[in-house]
């Protein structure tokens, strides 16, 4: 993945030092959040355990935020990130794939590594087979390149679509965050607990 | 001390604790590195890798393998590769913790192993060739949709979680 901004404060030697500690922190932090388990991860879809959802939505305001105000102080320049390009349908297409693939295994490949980091077989078996996934489509790739090079929108940013300012933007993705969590909690009063 | 151990086993964080600190984490990953996270760029990267040990002349022919693939050194030294090593270990870690390490295939009682493998392997299939098709798993788009409001990344997130809403219904038996 190519990086988003290019901040310099550390080198090329310490930046895989740096990849390390952060991935310890990152690991540790979904792990004791419960995201090793397939049948927690998969309660999103069935109404029985929402953590995963709170989890991931509650970093992603904190990141968005936290972003806006590091650029408010000066510390990073927000509008100089490097945006993908969207290229519309392999994107609705691919993840259509991983959404089917997410319920089929409870696993994305994130919480594959977690799982088979505290001996779970089926976290190797789900790592094992999306590598054969992507050689399939390093394989096939000459018949699948007009796919995926189609609809190349450019580095387009949501806020473009919507003509907002980031900041309008990061309030209304928040209250939105805000009433998903609400959501989620009387869907999951009408549940009966799930054992696992 | 082994009751106190039981009973720490399937207690896990808030989870809105977790998500702000995991928020702090990928702020802190962007501000000393420029990069976010996401698992399934280090799987790319070490197929490209294997690839390209097994036969060079692949990945310089092949315009995918080719444009994955750092001219400057090996896939294996790729940032991700390293972060997901950490994530291994951390997660490692919280488990011995919490007393949740062990070898084992988790699953819904009603089904069989080999009914739980069959799917895993399907939706480890779907997942490697979506990922790529996406151009990132759910947490880099996820997170590329949230820090740099890439329009791709959001629609990738919204999509991954409709169509797994939809399927949910179809593969309930596996479940619940």
């Amino acid at each position: 993945m190519e990086s988003f901004i290019s901040t310099g404060l550390i080198n090329s030697e310490w930046s895989s030092v740096f990849a390390v500690g952060i991935g310890g922190a990152i690991g540790f932090v979904l792990e004791s959040s419960g995201f090793s388990s397939s049948r927690k991860v998969a309660g999103t879809f069935y109404g029985y355990d929402f953590t995963s959802l709170r989890v991931f939505l509650m970093a992603g305001i904190t990141s968005l935020i936290g972003l806006l105000y590091m650029d408010f102080f000066g510390w990073i320049d927000f509008f100089s990130f490097n945006i993908p390009d969207t290229y519309i349908w392999p994107t609705l297409l691919g993840s259509i794939f991983m959404g089917v693939g997410f319920v089929a295994s409870g696993f994305c490949p994130g919480t594959s590594i977690l799982s088979a980091a505290i001996g779970k077989l089926d976290g190797w078996i789900f790592i094992g087979s999306t590598m054969v996934g992507i050689f399939l489509f390093t394989i096939l790739f000459p018949l699948l390149e007009p796919i995926y090079n189609a609809g190349n929108l450019g580095a387009i940013t949501i806020t473009d679509v919507l003509g907002l300012s980031s900041y309008v933007y990061a309030f209304i993705v928040t209250l939105i965050v805000i009433a998903l969590f609400y959501l989620a909690t009387l869907i999951r009063r009408r549940k009966t607990t799930v054992k696992y | 001390m082994n009751l106190f151990f039981e009973e720490k086993k399937h207690v896990y964080w808030n989870p809105y604790f977790g998500g702000f600190l995991l928020g702090i984490i990928i702020l802190s990953a962007v501000y000393i590195s420029g990069r976010s996270i996401g698992a399934g760029e280090a799987m790319k990267d070490t197929v490209v890798a294997s690839i390209d040990m097994v036969a060079p002349h692949y990945t310089e022919n092949s315009n995918f393998a080719a444009g994955q693939k750092d001219a400057e050194k090996s896939p294996m030294n790729s940032w991700i590769v390293f972060q997901v090593i950490g994530v291994f270990a951390g997660a490692f870690f919280s488990g011995i913790l919490n007393n949740r390490v062990k070898v084992r295939l988790q699953k819904f009682p009603k089904i069989s192993s080999k009914t739980r493998i069959t799917w895993v392997i399907i939706g480890g299939l779907l997942f490697g060739i979506g990922s790529q098709f996406a151009r990132g798993c759910i947490s880099s788009s996820t997170f590329s949709g949230f820090i740099v409001l890439s329009l791709g990344g959001i629609i990738s997130m919204v999509t991954v979680f409709v169509t797994a809403i939809i399927a949910a219904y179809f593969f309930r038996k596996l479940w619940v």
